[in-house]
């Protein structure tokens, strides 16, 4: 393969691996206070993460823009500080890939953590165990199969982010052009060939997710 | 050694309003079910929370709503049994029993396990899962992983309630082995009336989230204090089966007290 070919790939893989990481550390940590918690506000919480499955990728990206663009809230602070700025980096494409895949990450914890036997969590209670080593002990290995789907659903979903990550991240050669967003650039310029392989590498890797996925969980989302 | 709560609590309409205490003995908390006896045990574990009333344990204030003191599960010291169980289903026998014990050396953990592997004839199924063993067996391991750390009480919830008549007799009398090796009082929640009679030093008769009497099992038996009372206890019922006792508490059973 052309080495603009496999620089695509590896970034995408490298945008996909950085973003499920953050993913599972901080969609695991949601999915067991939606679950387990009861407070002012968690509908709207619950809302709120779920917004990016259903939002145009487009919507995410604008909002993304506002908040770490170079005048966005977030974004001007970082800048003022440190004349650095997320945007048209292959961090931003992560933290888009990161913010569409998060919602499929919780669905499924929290699926898999409601679905832990009341009894379970209060005998450890009442065997000593604290909330924490019970979460980490019994929650959380009886959620596996919820989890593993969702890091699996979450990797491809990041994997695969296109519309979120080209308004942040742009389209540069070299530096920002991830699978899909060189799969828009070579059909749009007639590379068919190119356009074939990487467009067949990921129907293969994406059925072989959804295969993994399944494997685990029963409850898609 | 022993136990006295006032508890008062309302869930969904229904109110519980009780007021007992136990020495070193065998409680029977015995009634149709609704009537209050599991959320009992779950407020004297601190898994549910009183609205009103208090706690003790030993003289220790477990929870007082007066004081505003109130111990989390954790640092109560009941061995609580589960109607279901509630083995972890992703830990060996061993490692369920091993869980009963916080802040142990590996060396202690390990010698009091095979005490306890002993104590109630587990031997052999040490590295088997739950689901791997019979409910006979799963209750064993559920009273070897609920007083490994030898606790102040042990509460038990219904524990005999899914299995087979045999196994069931055979479960009481390793009960009376318990209490009789561990010398700890035990709150035993049944609706089986053969139970109840046998097992029992006393019986706390609850109906509608309220006490209805109190008393050794004769008393109850043969001078039940209200009509109530008298349906719930009703020997004669208990002898309408001509095939005798054996099948008479599964029939007991089906009737959904």
């Amino acid at each position: 393969m052309e080495s603009s070919v496999l620089f695509s790939l590896r970034l995408s893989l490298q945008v996909a691996s950085v973003a499920t990481l953050f993913v599972m550390l901080i969609g695991i940590l949601i999915a067991y206070i939606l679950a387990r918690r009861d407070f002012k506000g968690k509908e709207f919480l619950d809302m709120l993460f779920t917004l990016p499955l259903v939002l145009p990728p487009t919507v995410m990206g604008y909002y993304l823009i506002v908040i770490f663009g170079r005048n966005g809230v977030i974004g001007r602070l970082i800048y003022e500080r440190t004349g650095w700025s997320i945007m048209f980096t292959w961090y931003a494409a992560a933290l888009a890939s990161f913010v569409v895949a998060l919602p499929l990450m919780i669905k499924t914890t929290r699926a898999g953590i409601e679905s832990v036997d009341r009894n379970l969590i209060n005998a450890s209670y009442t065997l000593g165990h604290s909330e924490l080593e019970t979460a980490i002990k019994v929650i959380l290995p009886l959620s596996k199969k919820g989890i593993i789907a969702g890091t699996v659903l979450s990797f491809a979903r990041a994997m695969g982010e296109f519309g979120a990550t080209l308004m942040i991240a742009g389209n540069i050669p070299g530096k920002t052009d991830t699978m899909p967003i060189a799969i828009y650039t070579y059909a749009s310029s007639g590379d068919w060939s190119k356009a074939n392989n990487m467009v067949i590498f990921f129907t293969l890797i994406s059925g072989l997710f959804l295969y993994i996925a399944n494997r685990f969980s029963k409850r898609m989302v | 050694m022993g136990l006295s709560v006032k508890l008062i609590k309302m869930v969904n309409g229904f109110t519980l309003d009780v007021e007992w205490e136990m020495d070193n003995e065998l409680v029977v908390l015995f009634g149709y079910s609704g009537a209050g006896k599991s959320m009992t045990l779950q407020l004297i574990a601190g898994l549910l929370d009183p609205d009103d009333g208090y706690i003790r344990s030993d003289g220790g204030i477990l929870f007082d709503s007066s004081l505003e003191m109130n111990m989390p599960p954790q640092k109560r010291s009941f061995g609580y049994v589960f109607q279901d169980c509630a083995l972890f289903p992703h830990m060996t026998v061993k490692g369920n029993i091993a869980y009963g014990i916080n802040g142990l050396d590996r060396f202690e953990t390990e010698k009091r396990v095979s005490e306890m592997i002993k104590v109630f004839r587990l031997e052999g199924l040490e590295d088997k899962l739950p689901s791997e063993i019979s409910g006979g067996q799963k209750q064993r391991v559920a009273l070897a992983r609920a007083l490994i750390r030898r606790p102040d009480a042990l509460l038990l919830d219904e524990p005999f309630s899914a299995l087979d008549n045999p196994i069931r007799l055979e479960m009481r009398r390793l009960l009376k082995e318990i209490r009789h090796e561990f010398n700890i009082p035990v709150v035993l929640v049944t609706h089986d009336i053969f139970e109840a009679y046998t097992m029992a030093d006393k019986i706390i008769i609850y109906s509608g989230g309220r006490i209805a009497q109190i008393g050794s099992p004769s008393e109850v038996f043969n001078r039940p204090a209200t009509i109530d009372v008298e349906t719930l206890v009703d020997m004669k019922r208990f002898f309408q089966d001509p095939s005798g006792f054996s099948n008479y508490s599964c029939s007991y059973d089906s009737l959904q007290f």
